[in-house]
């Protein structure tokens, strides 16, 4: 093996070694190191992005095709990057109005994003697992980050447990599919698989019942709404983000490389999944009062609506869940960038009923925050709209007109809990004034926020971009 | 082709302004007073820049003019802007009734003023996009968007129910909107295009069509509204604030229309020869039977509201007659109805304005004390009715004699919702404005000041003009409604002989 074989790897080298180093300085600097810490971190992540798009075009394979870098993971590794580089951001002012300030946060950021950049790339099943597990034992920490507080703990070992029974029933798939194809290998399975069998569709729900926790599509998603409510708020920003990328990508590779032939099996799977998000996510979220559970049932119908893409099973499928996740992305960093504003004098608060009158105390957070609800409702011109275009646009062309059909409607459900935040913040009286917001989140709410609004001046480079992405997997 | 895109600019122009005025600081007077003169020179720019529109535009041509086409969406889905003598119209009746919208809340709206002028001249901005967008994604863009601004509106500044009506409004007009995103995708995939003129030259399979035509019609039928889905217009016009009642029932509403005009005849021809007995149905319905409704209200806009969805019923049954006089006296109906609904809230506001209530009950002998306001309100009730020699007249009467053409028994049946519409308009006229003046709250009533009496002159010369002398919005859609009449009875033959030779 010469060093040009690890090339294709080299982000992922470049992010564990920095990773590891960044461990030592912080070992060794103690508290003092956290502002520093979280600074070269955040810029590791952006020498990482740059890596991941200076590499060659074009299809890079290494360690035996196991791992492979394609247009596809590029252009998801972006997004995942993009999403963890945007939770350092958004943590610094609260970890530290918190005293919470651990330079462990920034590092398990880091090592969470290798996991996921490794998932992307993962070509087998065992790179699969191999990354699976090592962005997931990093969340699962994160998530109990404050040790003191009951919330955070109990939200950690929630997520934990039920983690670990998810990733048995991916082993246990993983283990049928290679029991029934005598290899890991995606190209391999797809050969072997051939029109199928039972012991091979019996492993792909297995696998495909553990793709769907990592992504809280229903019916395995009760521990969203527990665990984005009880994590600390940048750590629920950063859940929402980008291990939902990751998982998503996870999800169409192994479902688009591994089992071509038996499309017609998992596609079932994934209408099913679906629609039970799309309306499981609408008709749960209307009842919540906490805006963090509130955006955790926002999550699952939103991996509901991103599947749908997937459902199609065809290029402009996966081209529109590109675009999707792209776009999803950048709404829901911007929401919790206002999330995260909620702080009074004596604390952060977390009602949807504390937001009243946002557009009289806070005119432009109120703006933005609006944006970002009708954009997530799916309301032209803004982003999210054209998110959800996309996606349907595959599902009509695929002939999923019932999945379709049940997806608009169940976003029109969905409509009216967002529109209930744009009203509380509009038409209500003004709450208690909340702090002035700080400069880093308005700059993340201000970005995605421009983003969301003016995508409709000039949409194509990101549709071109997800297109070619989306080539490379078929 | 002009030097500078002129239909953009008519269309963008708003928002410019709507920027200027989120750069003014402050919320105190003069902060207000800049946000509103911001608007008012905004609206009347574009209404000049749109009447430009109107001296270059050719009508003895039904092609589209004006027309601009830049990349976009990447694809098949285009910028693609133009105008024909259908749009045009409407066009023009947008950027005609914006500035008396802002002049008619220069004085009533007096709490986050900046936030209304920039929701109004946005919403400016996605209606003119509408009636000249040629590009399906494009069109619905601006269509569903102007949900937002109109949320807002009502939500707002809207009356005590606000929050039901304009959560039902948006609700409602989604639900319809995204049956139609589905039959838009759908048509992209047949036809590989989203672009408007090239769809309407597709032929699209009959049996697709009635699921395409269903899907259209599910939006412009709760836009329109007809009967029964009309229900969210009363709450709606009742609790939004008077411009937003104006724009809602002068603009929005024949947006539904223009949607039938655009969409479901030209490009769903068998569909639309399939399904006029239902469309026939509803209006009558509507006709008829929100006419009795409009009888018994208490409520004076509620009263007008109701009236809008009887006289909406005769531009559908008028559009699906397929007849030229029947689509001609459609679009004129709508026009016409743009500027009378409009006055009458207007008229409405000028007597809320003063007592702050709507019930027509608290009401009475009105002319006594406001000799000027009855003269108006009796032009504007007149119109609606459609009594000869006003605009309500022309297109009623081209509706019927289309229907008649197509239809008896439809046209018959029609033809009661004039003498129910008399009904319902004289009585409300003569329990406002007529009696004795006995009520104490009334005794020192003021007639109108100057800013209304310059809001409702221009809409009572031209509700007057086009009723003796309609020949200028007749002549400018001729052309285009002669073609898509063209079209259709061609698309209709050619269907019917591949039946026989089947």
């Amino acid at each position: 093996m010469t060093a040009a074989d690890f090339l294709p790897a080299l982000p992922e080298i470049v992010l564990a070694l920095g990773a590891m180093g960044l461990l030592m300085f912080g070992v060794y600097g103690g508290e003092r190191a956290v502002q520093a810490v979280n600074g070269i971190a955040f810029s590791l992540l952006v020498i990482v992005a740059v890596i991941v798009l200076w590499l060659p075009a074009g299809k890079l394979v290494a360690f035996g095709g196991s791992f492979v870098l394609d247009g596809f993971a590029r252009a998801m590794k972006i997004l995942a990057l993009i999403g963890s580089a945007a939770a350092i951001v958004l943590s610094l002012d609260y970890l530290a109005a918190e005293k919470q300030q651990k330079f462990e946060y920034a590092i398990l950021i880091l090592l969470s994003t290798l996991g996921m950049m490794m998932l992307i790339s993962a070509q087998d099943l065992i790179a699969l697992y191999l990354g699976l597990e090592l962005m997931s034992l990093a969340l699962y920490v994160v998530a109990a980050i404050h040790r003191d507080s009951v919330r955070s703990t109990e939200a950690g070992l929630k997520y934990f447990v039920l983690g670990a029974l998810s990733s048995g029933m991916l082993l246990y798939g993983a283990s049928l599919v290679y029991g029934f194809t005598g290899t890991v290998s995606f190209a391999g399975i797809a050969q072997a698989a051939g029109q199928g069998g039972l012991g091979l569709t019996f492993g792909l729900v297995f696998l495909f019942a553990g793709f769907c926790f990592k992504v809280s599509a229903v019916p395995f998603h009760m521990w969203t709404p527990d665990v984005y409510e009880g994590a600390p708020t940048p750590v629920t920003a950063f859940f929402a983000a980008a291990p939902k990328v990751a998982g998503i990508a996870m999800f169409v590779r192994a479902a688009v490389a591994a089992f071509p032939s038996i499309a017609d099996q998992w596609q079932q799977i994934v209408v099913f999944v679906a629609i039970a998000s799309m309306a499981l996510g609408s008709f749960a979220a209307i009842g919540q009062h906490n805006i963090k559970r509130l955006m955790a049932y926002s999550s699952i119908g939103h991996m509901g609506f991103a599947l749908v893409g997937l459902a199609a099973g065809t290029p402009e499928g996966v081209q529109g869940v590109i675009v999707y996740m792209a776009i999803y992305l950048a709404m829901t960093l911007g929401t919790f960038a206002v999330i995260l504003s909620m702080r009074r004098r004596e604390g952060m608060v977390e009602e949807i009923a504390d937001l009243s009158g946002l557009a009289r105390t806070h005119p432009a957070m109120a703006f933005f925050l609006a944006t970002m609800l009708f954009s997530l409702a799916g309301i032209p011109p803004l982003a999210g709209f054209f998110a959800k275009y996309f996606v349907f646009l595959a599902a009509i062309k695929a002939g999923l007109y019932a999945l379709a059909v049940i997806g608009v409607v169940t976003s029109v459900v969905g409509a009216y809990y967002y529109l209930a935040i744009v009203k509380v913040m509009y038409f209500d009286e003004p709450a208690q004034r909340f702090e002035p917001m700080p400069q880093e989140l308005k700059a993340v709410l201000g970005i995605t926020g421009l983003f969301v609004l003016l995508y409709f001046v000039y949409p194509s480079p990101l549709v071109a971009a997800a297109e070619a992405a989306a080539r490379s997997l078929f | 082709m002009t030097g500078w895109p002129i239909l953009s600019v008519t269309t963008f122009l708003p928002l410019v302004g709507a920027l200027f005025i989120l750069m003014i600081r402050g919320e105190d007077d003069i902060a207000k007073r800049n946000a509103r003169w911001v608007a008012l020179w905004t609206t009347i720019v574009t209404f000049l820049v749109s009447l430009i529109l109107v001296s270059r535009f050719d009508a003895s041509s039904p092609e589209f003019q004006f027309v601009e086409r830049h990349a976009w969406l990447g694809g098949a889905t285009f910028y693609h802007m133009g105008v024909d003598g259908i749009s045009l119209p409407f066009v023009i009746l947008t950027t005609g009734l914006m500035p008396l919208c802002i002049i008619a809340s220069w004085e009533v709206i007096d709490t986050r003023v900046k936030e209304y002028m920039v929701a109004f001249l946005a919403l400016e901005t996605l209606m003119v996009g509408t009636f000249s967008a040629l590009d399906l994604m494009l069109f619905y863009l601006f269509f569903e968007g102007g949900l937002i601004p109109m949320f807002l509106i009502i939500g707002i500044w809207g009356g005590p129910r606000r929050v039901y009506a304009t959560f039902k409004f948006f609700l409602y007009t989604l639900l319809g909107s995204v049956l139609m995103l589905l039959a838009i995708m759908a048509m992209y995939w047949q036809a590989g295009t989203t672009d408007i003129p090239a769809l309407m030259r597709f032929a699209f399979p009959p049996e697709m069509q009635i699921w395409l035509w269903l899907a259209f019609f599910a939006s412009f039928a709760v836009k329109m509204p007809m009967w029964p889905v009309h229900t969210w217009l009363p709450d709606a016009h009742v609790e939004a604030p008077t411009a937003g009642s104006v724009i809602l029932a002068a603009i929005l509403l024949k947006m539904g229309g223009y949607g039938f005009l655009r969409f479901s005849l030209p490009m769903f021809p068998h569909a639309s020869m399939e399904l006029a007995p239902l469309v026939f149905a509803l209006s009558v319905i509507a006709i008829v039977y929100t006419s009795l409704v409009a009888l018994v209200q208490e409520d004076m806009k509620k009263l007008i509201a109701y009236s809008s969805v009887a006289h909406m019923g005769f531009v559908t049954m008028g559009i699906f007659a397929a007849t030229t006089q029947g689509v001609a006296g459609g679009i004129f109906q709508m026009i016409s109805h743009g500027l009378v609904s409009a006055a009458l809230f207007l008229c409405v506001g000028v007597v809320y304005d003063r007592m702050h209530t709507r019930e027509i009950a608290a009401y009475g002998g009105l002319v006594n004390r406001m000799p000027l306001y009855a003269a108006a309100f009796m032009v504007f009730t007149m119109a609606n009715v459609g009594l000869p020699g006003t605009s309500g007249f022309v297109g009623e009467f081209l509706a019927l004699i289309g229907t008649f053409k197509a239809n008896i028994p439809v046209a018959t049946l029609a033809t009661l919702g004039v003498i129910l519409s008399a009904g319902y308009a004289l009585w409300l006229y003569r329990k406002v404005i007529f009696g004795v003046l006995e009520k104490p709250a009334l005794a020192a009533i003021p007639d109108l000041d100057r800013r209304e009496i310059l809001v409702l002159t221009p809409l009572v010369l031209l509700t007057i003009l086009f009723g003796v002398y309609p020949g200028p919005i007749l002549d400018m859609s001729a052309a285009s409604v002669a073609q898509l009449l063209e079209n259709y009875q061609q698309a209709i033959g050619t269907a019917k002989a591949a039946a026989l030779m089947k």
